[in-house]
Formats: structure tokens, sequence, C-alpha cells
């Protein structure tokens, strides 16, 4: 350990208990242990330090009102374990990063990488606790795929006069040689070639999936053949992510059935060219599924972008990881869209496993290899993405939690990012439009390559099981992607620095080059000239790791100086590794051996074409009969239920206020109270805004595809409509969350959905504009009486919208806001309980899915928005799940003023009671308006199905009548309570 | 004369846009500035008359909220800073700004600058907290909150606690350095009640000046509140003020006030 210098461990006390251990001891008393905490921050440095040097750093790293330093030195508090908390070799260690930073700055001195190293020593008082308490403590706080812990009882510490001097470093034993594979060998071998991946020639174990199937094995197969020679371990990695689903979306884009042109084309694709056919000299598109993101217009010099992503995989194995690297993974495809926006907006969307569900599955026989409790998964990424966000200082204000029992073996994290450029460059030339040039630089900006990441490509396009490789997790450093975001959109962009840029993520430089190349024609590139995080990368990792915040620029000669002097003066680490070319080949060279060349043509194209068919999916068709003893009480465990409830605590505590743009923020009205769309006004200049939502029916994928499909098209759009949004202007995303893909019925499902996405884009005229998919969402182990179980997820679609409008003060919010504003229904409620909240709580799924009638639903949109416009509305808001009775509760709840309505009158089709208040009939709103304005209302909406339900009132009362009949009577105190009960100590 | 500002940049901090607007909106010329054109002195701290140290998440707040920033400065343009103030300018930082401050030593009880005297740290909660608050003003010397009584504004932040040993917190008191408290909507003192306190600040602390009033720091984001669109009230004001036949002014002007107030400051300088 001495090799590389001393070792020296600067630890930091806090002179009074922090937040931090408080929290902690209540967090460990909830798992029954009864404890005091200290916690101390740990640093560890490897380096020839002076004794007065090591004291100017432990000076630099506290502040002297609150904390003392210890330098070697053994804690004197009293305590009777000591628990310390690190990371493990080479997983990025971001507060050792900037620490470094301090040292090399304090002393003007550059101390290199891999020098300083952070735990967290946590001091446990207890009379009672045993070793194994402390372990289950320990396991409890950390993951142990990326952390590691020590344990001392407080005699062994004070014997060894304190903890060990642990130094994490990498070691790296592999050898670095490129190893060649022979091809020309039986379809058993090839097969075992693609499923566990290449055999290491030393330890013969398989270096992780390839995921390449047997026909595109024949295809590499009859490339090398043609070549005449052997296949290298890299080209063969890169080709596996090139051609991965992740990256080719096969599934997508594979001949199904008689659908020659794929799923994608004939539903996604042609929607929005005829949409944007039909829209005319109304067009708004201006990028669609071309770049990193989807662009339309904004006003006549500002373009919006929008995209979502899914990170499902990453965050079932560490939810935190996954998270983080998700959403900062996501606004690099903002910043790498066109010549780089800026990301202006977070969103985000959890579908999770209940958090109260402790009963395990494992991934592994015999009890063994167990997998995250949904609430471990759910508090980790609920806490990557707000440190994520909040540290880029791009506000959150939109996102959802769903919760379902089908995501506990894998759950699906959604992230997206808004962002803002100018429609033309500075020189004039559309901000959209970048073309790499041959000769130009391959410039690799932003963090460096690890081990990280690898096989992140290939690995979604599996199932998870027991062989799901741990290296597959990142860990985000949102601080290195800020300078280098920065440095990018603020400043290199408009000085026109650099030709194309382009994100590193799945498949890393592999795919980000590679595919930056098809602009000009061809690469070679120095893989030695990579900077490493730590010696002794092989260089098929180096090629395809997914280590984080890093982008591809291509920057011409004579831009290259000024390029390289403002990234440095930023702090952005910027290496060239290479350069564009025109020669159709794709090559690398390893310290000056070729080790890789492809014809571009064949790395890209050289995929065998799929042929996929479908069977109809066995949906349900029972419809349920369900007595109902106590309404109230129905009403109010559908009020509090998980998908109902307040997830205030997330809203929070993601920043929605930076930029100092929001203007429908996460919660709304004095009540507080979760909204279904959020408002920005992106620019100081202008009161344009852009209005988004998301929204996905996953139930009604048991039901009916196409049904399930169109339900997340109209209320993704209602949502935006209800908060003032324009449907002349608004533009849709998907992501495609689907389970065993390879089921033929499964793709059955997809296909219904797809004909719903095409059928509604079209009608509604709003053009999908950007999009991605998932498709094998499932978890294969065992229960907890060793029984083999998949859990896959139900089909999930979710439809992001977003729309621009004139301005943001014509917007309208959910709350109730006068006492004796008249409450009126909007739209048709009919027997469409199959897939709601309401059959939930009986566990029923049902048969009758909402049908939605999207001529009819346009109509009442275009008026909508036009009413809006006037100011007719004091609230407004969309119907959605838990129905009539659910929506006008959160409409009192948020305006803290009660109400008196009797349902039965709101339009439907002779429905019991109950089917009223909870059908989630789709293309409905409840408003309020004030009562003078009643007449010019009702004259307006002759063509739709209105009425009158009741009135707003004066005090907190929520009474709900049918006909004659109280059916419910309550007030706004107890509703809330019930509305925010189930996360109040989250 | 017109102040310049210098808005501070770099190294994650990421509310400069917005402040420069607050700043430009009051009638001053501002310039955001990233850190390294000063060391590298490509800008001089002396060119502008007031610094901004903007709100974001320098270095990640790894080693602690704006002690990787303070210490940049501390290594690198002290005495440009300490000139800076020294020749009567003035400095404000808004939450991160305010933490850089903190560990900067400006707000030392005996003037003397570089000595810290107070900390912020985690939240009660231990974690980040994006809401709106009221704060109101005990301060008659401090420049930048002459004339604001009370307001309203988000706070956003994991590190905003406000402490201090109970000596300097009667030497704040006794040199009029404590400038907003957290209180209810009606003026009362939060008395560490959350989330009127949204962090459990000591006495309810959530912003202090120097002395002279020149310099000061606060958790809570004037720069994100001059306008009343962006209050979360602002649907339900616009709907009453439409009922009584008037419109709801563009400004939020307690919160404007501050940036107004350091303009005019140098209005006859």
């Amino acid at each position: 350990m001495q090799e590389n210098g001393q070792i020296f461990r600067i630890s930091i006390d806090s002179k009074e208990k922090g937040s931090e251990a408080k929290i902690l001891e209540k967090k460990l008393f909830s798992l029954g242990f009864e404890t005091s905490i200290e916690v101390s921050k740990v640093y560890t440095i490897q380096y020839d330090f002076s004794a007065e040097q090591i004291t100017a750093i432990a000076n630099a790293l506290h502040n002297p009102i609150v904390e003392t330093p210890r330098i070697n030195s053994p804690s004197k508090k009293e305590f009777s374990w000591a628990l310390e908390l690190g990371f493990l070799p080479g997983v990025t260690d971001n507060v050792a990063n900037t620490t470094t930073e301090i040292i090399n700055d304090l002393f003007k001195i550059n101390i290199g990488r891999n020098k300083v190293f952070t735990s967290k020593l946590i001091l446990i008082k207890s009379d009672n606790l045993k070793k194994e308490d402390i372990e289950i403590i320990a396991k409890e706080l950390i993951n142990t795929l990326i952390e590691r812990f020590h344990i001392k009882s407080a005699e062994q510490y004070t014997e060894d006069n304190g903890m060990d001097y642990i130094v994490p470093k990498v070691n790296i034993k592999e050898e670095q040689n490129v190893i060649a594979i022979d091809l020309n060998v039986s379809d058993e071998i090839l097969t075992e070639l693609g499923k566990k991946g290449i055999p290491d020639p030393v330890t013969n174990t398989r270096r992780g999936p390839l995921a390449l199937d047997l026909d595109y094995l024949h295809a590499i197969q009859a490339y090398y053949k043609k070549e005449g020679r052997k296949a290298t371990d890299i080209e063969l990695e890169s080709i596996a992510q090139t051609w991965s689903e992740h990256c080719k979306h096969t599934l997508f884009a594979g001949e199904i059935d008689d659908i020659k042109e794929g799923i994608y084309k004939k539903f996604i694709k042609a929607a929005t060219i005829k949409v944007r056919e039909d829209l005319g000299d109304k067009d708004f598109c201006l990028s669609v599924f071309k770049d990193n993101s989807g662009g339309i217009i904004f006003n006549d010099d500002w373009m919006i972008t929008d995209k979502a992503e899914t990170h499902n995989s990453p965050s079932a194995l560490d939810p935190f990881g996954g998270a983080i690297t998700g959403i900062v993974g996501v606004n690099r495809d903002t910043i790498g869209f066109g010549m780089g926006a800026l990301p202006i907006v977070n969103k985000y969307g959890f579908c999770l496993g209940r958090p109260e569900d402790k009963t395990f599955i494992y991934r592994g026989k015999n009890k063994t290899n167990p997998a995250l409790t949904p609430r471990k998964i759910m508090d980790g990424v609920i806490h990557g993405v707000n440190v994520g966000g909040n540290c880029s200082g791009i506000p959150t204000p939109t996102g959802f939690v769903y919760f379902d029992d089908c995501y506990k073996g894998k759950p699906l994290i959604f992230v997206g990012t808004v962002g803002l450029l100018p429609r033309k460059l500075p020189n004039g030339n559309p901000s959209q439009d970048k073309q790499a040039q041959p000769g130009d630089n391959i410039v690799m900006i932003g963090g460096r390559v690890g081990k990280d990441g690898i096989h992140g490509a290939t690995f979604s396009s599996e199932e998870m099981d027991e062989g799901s490789p741990a290296t597959a997790v990142q860990i985000g450093d949102p601080i290195t992607q800020k300078k280098l975001s920065d440095a990018i959109v603020k400043e290199a962009r408009d000085k026109e620095l650099y030709n194309s840029i382009t994100d590193n993520g799945a498949g890393g430089l592999s795919c980000s080059v590679a595919e930056m190349a098809r602009e000009c024609g061809g690469f070679i590139v120095d893989l030695e000239k990579v900077p490493l995080k730590y010696p002794g990368l092989p260089p098929w990792e180096t090629w395809i790791s997914e280590s984080q915040e890093r982008m591809t620029l291509s920057v011409p000669d004579n831009k290259l100086k000024e390029f390289m002097d403002l990234m440095e003066s930023r702090g952005v680490e910027s290496t060239v590794i290479g350069n564009f070319n025109d020669t159709k080949k794709a090559i690398v060279n390893f310290n000056g051996k070729e080790i890789f060349n492809l014809d571009m043509e064949f790395l890209h194209d050289g995929l065998p074409k799929r042929k996929l068919i479908t069977k109809p999916y066995p949906y349900r068709t029972e419809e349920p009969k369900i007595t109902i003893d106590n309404q109230k009480a129905l009403f109010e465990k559908i009020l509090g239920n998980h998908n109902n409830c307040s997830f205030e605590f997330i809203s929070k505590q993601y920043d929605h206020e930076v930029q100092n743009n929001s203007v429908i923020k996460p919660l709304q009205g004095k009540g507080r109270v979760n909204g279904a769309a959020s408002v920005v006004k992106p620019l100081f200049s202008s009161n344009k805004a852009a209005v988004m939502s998301q929204c996905l029916y996953p139930r009604l994928s048991e039901i009916n595809c196409y049904d399930m499909a169109a339900c997340a098209i109209d209320t993704s759009i209602r949502n935006c409509v209800a908060v003032g949004g324009n449907i002349d202007h608004l533009a849709l995303m998907d992501n495609f969350c689907w389970c065993s893909s390879n089921e033929p019925e499964r793709m059955g499902q997809l296909k219904d959905a797809a004909q719903a996405c095409y059928d509604y884009a079209t009608i509604y005229k709003t053009p999908f504009i950007s999009g991605k998919d998932s498709m094998f969402n499932d978890f294969k182990g065992f229960d907890e009486k060793d029984n083999s179980i998949k859990i896959s997820v139900l089909p999930t679609l979710m439809i992001s919208s977003i729309s621009i409008i004139d301005n943001a003060k014509d917007t309208i919010t959910m709350d109730f806001k006068l006492p004796g504003d008249l409450i009126y229904t909007i739209g048709m409620t009919k027997d469409e309980c199959g897939g709601s909240e309401f059959y939930r709580a009986f566990d029923k799924f049902g048969a009758k899915s909402p049908k939605v009638d999207a001529q009819k639903a346009r109509k009442l949109y275009e008026t909508m928005f036009q009413l809006n416009k006037k100011g007719m509305f004091s609230a407004c808001a969309p119907v959605n799940q838990g129905g009539l009775l659910i929506t006008l509760a959160k409409m009192a709840i948020a305006g803290q003023l009660g109400a008196e309505t009797d349902l039965s009158k709101a339009p439907n089709d002779n429905l019991p009671i109950e089917k009223i208040f909870y059908s989630e009939s789709q293309s409905r709103f409840i408003v309020t308006i004030n009562p003078k304005d009643q007449d010019e209302f009702v004259k307006a909406m002759s063509d739709f199905d209105i009425a009158k339900i009741g009135t707003v009132k004066e005090d907190n009362e929520f009474i709900i009548n049918n006909k004659e009949e109280q059916v419910i009577k309550t007030d706004i105190e107890k509703l809330e309570k019930i509305y925010k009960k189930r996360f109040e100590d989250y | 004369m017109i102040p310049k500002v210098l808005i501070m940049s770099g190294y994650g901090i990421n509310c400069e846009k917005e402040s420069a607007h607050a700043f430009e909106k009051a009638g001053a010329e501002c310039e955001i500035v990233h850190i390294n054109d000063l060391i590298s002195k490509k800008k001089k701290m002396s060119d502008y008359n007031i610094i901004m140290f903007p709100g974001g998440f320098s270095y990640g707040d790894d080693t602690g909220s704006g002690n990787a920033f303070a210490n940049k400065i501390k290594n690198n343009l002290w005495e440009d800073l300490l000139e800076f103030i020294n020749s009567g300018k003035l400095i404000l930082g808004v939450c991160n700004g305010f933490q850089v401050m903190t560990h900067l030593g400006l707000f030392a009880t005996d003037g003397d600058y570089g000595k810290r005297i107070s900390s912020l740290e985690s939240n009660t909660s231990n974690r980040y907290e994006c809401l709106w608050v009221n704060i109101k003003n005990n301060n008659s010397n401090c420049i930048f909150t002459k004339g604001i009584e009370q307001t309203h504004l988000p706070i956003a932040h994991g590190e905003g606690r406000f402490t201090c040993d109970k000596n300097t917190l009667e030497e704040l008191k006794k040199n009029n350095q404590i400038v907003f408290t957290y209180c209810n909507e009606a003026g009362d003192d939060a008395e560490n009640v959350y989330p009127i306190n949204p962090n459990g600040a000591l006495n309810d602390i959530a912003a202090i000046c120097d002395k002279t009033g020149r310099l000061m720091g606060m958790m809570p984001h004037p720069e994100r509140a001059i306008y009343s669109i962006s209050e979360p009230e602002f649907h339900l004001k616009k709907e009453i003020a439409k009922r009584e036949n008037k419109e709801i002014p563009d400004l939020i002007s307690s919160n404007f006030r501050i940036f107004q107030n350091a303009v005019d400051y140098f209005k006859d300088r």
C-alpha cells in the first residue's frame, strides 16, 4: 500500500449532532434499533505531504464553527460500534475529485488522479447491538454493488488506534492485448458467444452478453469470411453495441406480419408525416426522429426540444446511480441536439412496486442474490433525480409516480428534458443542422473512461437474471456535466467552434463516433489517447464503456486551438482522439497497431432484417359485479391509494424554481395538490410558454392495448388543455416499455398500441417528435420458497405532450378559487371502469376499457383553448385516475374550499352512482365559472355534454349528493389528511 | 452612475441568468464572469461596483456547500476581493452564494473580513427543500433591504440551517447584522416551526449582512420572485383581481426592491 506515498486519514467531526445523524437515528429506530449516532466525513489521502501541508488541507476541508478535524488519530467519542462506509474501487467518488482540485489549487500542484478517497464514519452507541445487527444496518445504508463497509467494535477500534487506512484503488490484472476470435465455428459455439460473451483467454470466464442472436452472428461470420480473417474482440463488442436492440430498435424496425416497413415506420413515423402534411403551413416541427431530441417551433427566434428516456435496468440494480445517470443522460440528449440546446425542464416518471411490500425475491436459487426491495428502489431513484436535476440547475416541474406490483422486479424509470435553442446560429445557419466534415478532429470532452457501464446497451436488450453484470451500473457526476454543458451551450456553440456534437450514451465512444462518422463517411481513432480514470483498461472496454458525462464533437483544425483553450479555461477536460474522414472505413488503432477495421456500411447496415410475427393477446373479458356497503369508506380508500394520493415529498425536494421559468408548479393551490401538467415561461423577454404533461395507463394493457394507447394520448393532451394548452401547437413523444418481446402475443399488444398511436395522432393532428423503447422489462428469479418466478411489467406506454402557448398568463390551475362559483362537468361518463382505480380497490381489472372519440375530443379541446384564453374558467381540472369524484375532491383540497354537488347530474349513460363517481371515461373536465358567465359558457359549449353539478362553498364542507340522497358528507381537513397521509413520513 | 454588476459563474453555479436579469431590470449593467477569467486576469473585479454570488451547486456541494468555491477565491482572489470591499462597493450572495460568503468569512462581527462566524448546515429534514416562504426585515442598516418590511419568495436548498454560537448571535443582533427572518404570512416569527422556517435556522435567520450593511447573504431567492407570475398564488390573485375589475401588478416590488436598492446606492456616486 505504501508504494505510492504516505497515507493520511483526515476525519472531520461535527461539534454538535447534525441533521444527517439525527435522521439516521430515526431511520434505524424504524428498523428496530435504538441508537445514538455520530457521523464523521473521512478523507483518505495517499501522497507525500508534509505535516504542515496536511494541516492546511484539513483546514480547507472543514468549517471551524461547527466542525473539528482529526489527522491520523482516532475519535475520542464514546461509542459501541464504528461503521465505515465507502466506495468500492473504481466507483466515481465526486467528493474526492473536488478535494483533489482543492488540494491542487491550494499548493498550485497537480497530485494526479486516485490520490484521494472519501468515506463516512458512523459511530453507533447502543447497549444491545451485536455485530450482526451492525451488518444489517450497513447493508440497509449502502448498495453492496458499489459500496463497501467495515465494522469495528469499540474495543477493537481502540486497540487498532482507529479504523484501517483503506485505499480503494483499482488494480487491473487483465491483459491489454486484443484477442482474435475465430468465427468459423459451429452454431452452438456461436450461440454461446452471443448469449454469454467472449471468453477471456486466461481465466476462461465470459465477458458478458453480446446479445447477438444466431442470425446476426451468421451475418458477422459471413463478413469475416469475405474479409478472410478472424474478428478482433473490440470489433465484435462494437458490432454488438451498434446492432443492439437498444441502439437499432430491431423490434420496432423489423418486418412484422404483413407490415414490411415495421411498426415504427408504419405507425409512428407515418403518423408524423401525415400530420405535418395535414398541418401544411401550420406545421411546427423542425427536427423529428433524427436527432437526440425532437425539435418544434417556439417562436420566430427560438426552438423547443423534448426527449424522454428510460433507465430501467440500471435502476433495478443501483436505483440512485441508475436514476441520476438517467436524468443527466437525457440532459445530454438536449445538449447534443442540433448544435446544442440548453436544458430548461427536467421531467420524471417512476413506475414502482408498492414500498410497503417487503416480500423478498431473488435472482439466484436458494435465496441468493436478492433483488432490492421496492422501498429501497423508490428511495434510491427519487434521490438520484434529486441530485442529478438539482445539481445541474435544471428545474423539475413535472413528474409522476405510479405504483403496481408488476414493477416490483423491474421498475420503469422515465426521465425527460426539454431544451431551448435559437433557431439560427450567429452565422445564420439553422441550429438543428450539423455535419461532421472529413478531416475534422474527433474530440471527446467531459468525464474520463473507466470500467463503469460496460455492456449497458446489450444488457438492457436482455431479460434480467442472475448473470446481470454489476459493471452495468454507472455513477453520475452532475458537476462535471454542468461545466461541460455551460461551456458548450453558453459559449462554444455561438462561437461556432465545432461542426457536430453528440452524446456518449449507450455504447459509449463505439456508438457516438461511429454514428457521427455517418455524417461524413469514416473515422480513424487512436484509442490510447482516450483519457482513463485508472490505467490498465483493455481497448475493447475503453471503446464501449458507458462512463458518464462525456460528449463527442467534430472540431475543424482551424477552430481546434480556440476550442481546446476555452474548454481548459472552463475546467472541462477535452482530448483529440482521432479524425473523421470519407474513406467508408471505421478504423481504430491502439499504440500504432490497427485493432479494428470495418466497413462503415457493414457496421451500420449489416444486420439482417428480422421477421416478426404476432398473435392476438388473450385480453381479459370478465367484468366484475361489485357491491358497495359504504360509499364514504370506498371514496376515502381510493383518494388515499397509491396512485391518487399526494407525492408532495418528491415534488418539493426537486427544485422547480431555478431559472425562474415556472408558472404552473408541481403543486397547485393553497392545499398543494399534485397537478397533471405544468407550465414554464422560458424567456424573460416574452410571455410565450410551454405546457407539459406525461401519462400512462398500463392496466388497460390487460384489457385492450389499443385503448391503452388511446387513453394515454388523450389524457396527455387533455392534461395540457386543462391548464391552457393549445392542441393546434402540441407535440407528442412515445416511450414504449414492453415485456417478453420475444413472445408473439406481446408483439400483438405492441401492434395494437402502435395502431392507436397512428390513429389518434393523425386525428388530433399532434405529431410524434421523438420516442424510445425498452422491450424486455422482465424479472426472472425465485421467490422465498425457491419457486421459479417471472415478473413482467404490464406493457406500458408513456405519452409525453408539450404545447406552446402565446401567453403564460392565460393559464389556469385546478384549485377552487372563490365561493359561489358554479361547478360544471364536461364530457360523457360511460360504463368504462375497466383498469380503473375503482376496480383496483377490489383487486379487479374488468373488461370495459374507456373508448376515445378523437374527432369529438379534438373539437372540445379547441373550444376549451378558446374559452381558457378568454379567462372563462376560474378552475379547471382534467378527469383522470379515480374519475369525477376524486378530481372534485382534489380541486376542493387544492382550493381549501368546500363544495356541494349532485354528481348524478353529470351527463352519463344511465349509470349507477358509483360508476359515475369512478368511471375513467376519457375527454372529460371539471371546471368552475363565475356565475355571471353562465350563459356565455353554456352557449359556447352547446355541442358538448355539460352539466352544472353544484357550487363552491364558503365553508369547508364537502357534500356529494345522488339526487335527493346525500351520499358523502365530509370536510376539507379530513380529505386533505387522507390525501396526504400515505407518504407523510417519507 | 449606472453600476456594473459582476455575476460570478462557473463550477456549478446555476442562477446567473436570472440574477443578471433582475439587476438589469433594475437598471444595472451586468456581466456574467467565469471565476477562471478573474483568476487569469482576463477580467478585473475592480471594474465592477457590485458582485453577486448567485445560487447553484458550486462543486456539487462537495466538502460542504460553498466551501470549495470559497477556497478557490481565498487561494486566488482574496486580495482583489478585500480591495473591492474596502472601496465601499456592494456584494450580494443568494443561496449557494450566501454559503460561499459564509465560508469566506465576510460577516465577521468585529469587521475582520476572512473570519468565519457562522455556518449553513443541512436542513433539519436532511433533504433538499423547494418551497415559498415569508421573510421579514429586521434591519435598518442593510443597503439592500431599505424600505422592505416583509416579502414572499422561494427557497431551494439542502444546506440552509443558519447556525452560530450564542455570543456571535448576540453580537449579530447588537451590530444590526440580522436582516431577514422567516415568519408566517401575518408576520409572526416562525419560532422554528416547519415549514414556516423551512430549514431549522437558528432564530429563524434567513439573511445576514456585514457590519457596514453593504454585504448581504440570504438563503431565499429574490431573483426568482421579481414577477407576480412566478408566485404560486398568481392564478388565485389574478381571479380575485378580475372580479374586482383590476389587474395584478407585473412585479413583486418587495423582492425587486433588493436589486433596485443596490442600483440606487450608486445613483449619486
